[in-house]
């Protein structure tokens, strides 16, 4: 993922790359030599000699908390990557640290950059549905399809596992647009072709406004071109079906204006707001750019803030709580 | 290039529009022989290119149209390369040294010279010639004349501001194949700059071009500003984007900006097929009547 990032914030006119940090030799000689971008192998050597103001961290989660609380401690902003932590009691400290130096602090949560899903949150929060009785969260794609893939992702140590990737997307979708899970009813997690980590996540939620519902989610379906991640939810005045390409949405009676009462579909054309550079998908643009506003206090730092990427840690600690306790 | 271009996206459920659109076709054309049968109404309503990924599957569509030499007589193909899926997916699983042995002909750290030079000398441009002509393989013996380079390799390169590695791909597959570059964008202006800077003139640049403004960074205007003030070989694409605009409006739309000289678009059905067809033959000729 650090690739893509590094390429947005190449093509941003408010950004100027001081350094590039990765393991990986072959990485780092081929941006050297090509990109011209200074370059290292040591994080604290390129904090200590490029003293930027804000810091892109995309590494594998273990990594997550003691490198950003070295940002923090240095006084610097904070984009890292999803999941936030390997746990809740992680992050703790974390939030309240970028609180108290004023910081700003953002998770990579894209999908709250999708036009799709940005028009779920408005008709949701607008009250057109209605009181809202069931949901179920999905997200299906072809991560682990064989038995023989061997990188942090299939280490639980390292913080790998469909739960912590695939799920947390759904999760933290699922506690901005309803609201946060509050207690886990049910869960199962399956291993299909891992050894050590889940591939599928199964589990019944309850929010903390009492609404409850269920998560599938399973990296291991190859059957799908890519990452499909979706929504339903069912309520009292109406029904909406969401992915990020196309929102279908059914209101029995009023409903809010450009749409009718029955059935209302909407793609994610008509709902994209344009960017400066594009790569992969609005949304990664997006959140990068929203993140430099934040910097600059164009924008309030309310969007994926450490606070409520913690909400999503903590429902994935409650999801694995309830798995241990009825399967030891 | 031909005026109209048929792409394949459809054929491997690519769609910006619906994820279970995107199933259905799957299903659809599960098997090669119903691509080639689209193929072959496309070539019926007179589309004689046809604009594919590097796709697994296109090595076997390629062996049909060798099959049938008489058939396909003036049939062109423009590869666009790489199929990012592939290598994704390989580098997840395997790393990036591991992809690029199971990706580069022969055994690539071993004996294959040039390939177990390029690699110990960290010689990238080396490494993706060989990469480009495992990609080309599957062409062998069809006509090519444009290559491209596919928008996820080549926004990544602009941001990355990895400028050599454009003008490389260029020169190579014009020495190489005696082909014409084509690069595919979403961000034409800034890639149109930087081609511009490096001495690559003229080039062929495919890029979204519609009446909603979806995937056109940097707005509209300034899209056609761009077509109105600078030399290059304009391909529109995602030309139909936006539920909310009608075939009819859009192929307008295209039809009526200046200096597009091929127009891409992807169908399943004949009907479809021959309706924009139709369309675009359709509007081309009300701007010819309004420049005379």
């Amino acid at each position: 993922m650090g690739i893509s990032h590094l390429a947005i914030l190449g093509a941003h006119p408010e950004v100027e790359i001081v350094g590039v940090c990765d393991t990986s030799k072959m990485m780092i000689d081929a941006i050297e030599k090509y990109s011209g971008f200074p370059c290292f192998t040591d994080h604290i050597k390129m904090l200590d000699s490029a003293k930027p103001d804000a810091v892109f961290v995309a590494v594998p989660t273990k990594f997550h908390a003691k490198m950003v609380e070295e940002l923090l401690r240095r006084d610097i902003h904070v984009f890292t990557e999803k999941p936030f932590c390997l746990n809740p009691e992680e992050g703790n400290l974390l939030v309240a640290l970028a609180k108290q130096k004023n910081l700003i602090n953002q998770v990579g949560y894209h999908n709250k950059f999708v036009g799709t899903f940005q028009e779920v949150k408005r008709i949701v929060d607008g009250g057109w549905l209605g009181e809202i009785y069931h949901f179920h969260g999905q997200a299906y794609g072809p991560v682990v399809v064989n038995p023989k893939q061997d990188t942090w992702r299939s280490k639980p140590e390292d913080g790998g596992g469909c739960l912590m990737d695939y799920a947390s997307h759904v999760i933290d979708l699922i506690n901005h647009i309803i609201a946060p899970v509050s207690g886990v009813k049910a869960s199962m997690l399956k291993s299909i072709f891992s050894k050590d980590v889940d591939d599928a996540v199964y589990a019944m939620l309850e929010l903390s406004n009492k609404v409850t519902g269920l998560l599938t989610v399973n990296w291991s379906d190859d059957t799908i071109r890519k990452m499909s991640t979706s929504i339903t939810i069912n309520a009292k005045k109406g029904k909406l079906v969401s992915d990020a390409n196309e929102l279908k949405v059914y209101f029995k009676d009023e409903c809010p204006e450009g749409y009718t009462k029955g059935w209302n579909i909407k793609h994610v054309t008509d709902l994209t707001h344009e960017v400066a550079y594009y790569l992969r998908g609005e949304e990664y643009s997006a959140q990068i750019d929203y993140f430099i506003r934040a910097i600059h206090g164009k924008v309030p730092n309310n969007i994926n803030h450490f606070e409520s990427a913690w909400l999503t840690d903590r429902a994935i600690s409650l999801i694995r709580k309830e798995y241990t306790l009825t399967n030891g | 290039m031909d005026r109209i271009l048929f792409g394949d996206n459809q054929f491997f459920a690519v769609n910006h529009i619906s994820d279970e659109k995107s199933m259905a076709q799957s299903i659809r054309f599960k098997d090669d022989a119903a691509i080639i049968k689209t193929l072959d109404y496309a070539i019926e309503a007179g589309v004689n290119t046809f604009m594919c990924t590097t796709h697994d599957r296109i090595a076997n569509i390629c062996q049909v149209i060798r099959d049938n030499p008489e058939k396909y007589r003036h049939f062109k193909i423009f590869p666009c390369m790489p199929y990012a899926h592939k290598y994704a997916n390989a580098v997840t699983e395997l790393g990036i040294a591991g992809t690029l042995k199971q990706y580069v002909p022969g055994n690539f750290v071993g004996s294959l010279f040039k390939g177990g030079v390029a690699f110990l000398s960290k010689d990238y441009m080396a490494i993706m010639e060989l990469l480009i002509d495992a990609e080309m393989k599957m062409f062998k013996g069809l006509n090519t004349p444009v290559i491209f380079l596919q928008n996820v390799i080549t926004d990544l390169l602009l941001g990355l501001k990895m400028t050599d590695v454009l003008v490389t791909f260029h020169d190579y597959v014009a020495k190489k194949y005696r082909a014409e570059a084509g690069f595919i964008t979403m961000n034409l202006p800034l890639l149109l700059d930087v081609l511009e800077e490096a001495g690559i003139k003229n080039p062929i640049v495919c890029s979204s071009i519609n009446k909603a403004g979806f995937r056109m960074s940097g707005g509209k205007a300034l899209y056609k500003k761009t077509l109105e003030t600078r030399k290059f070989r304009a391909i529109a694409m995602q030309v139909l984007a936006g539920g909310a605009t009608s075939p009819k409006e859009a192929i307008e739309y295209v039809c009526g900006l200046p200096n597009i000289e091929s127009i891409l678009f992807g169908a399943s059905s004949r009907n479809n097929i021959n309706e924009t067809v139709s369309l675009i033959n359709q509007f081309d000729q009300k701007a010819i009547k309004i420049t005379i």
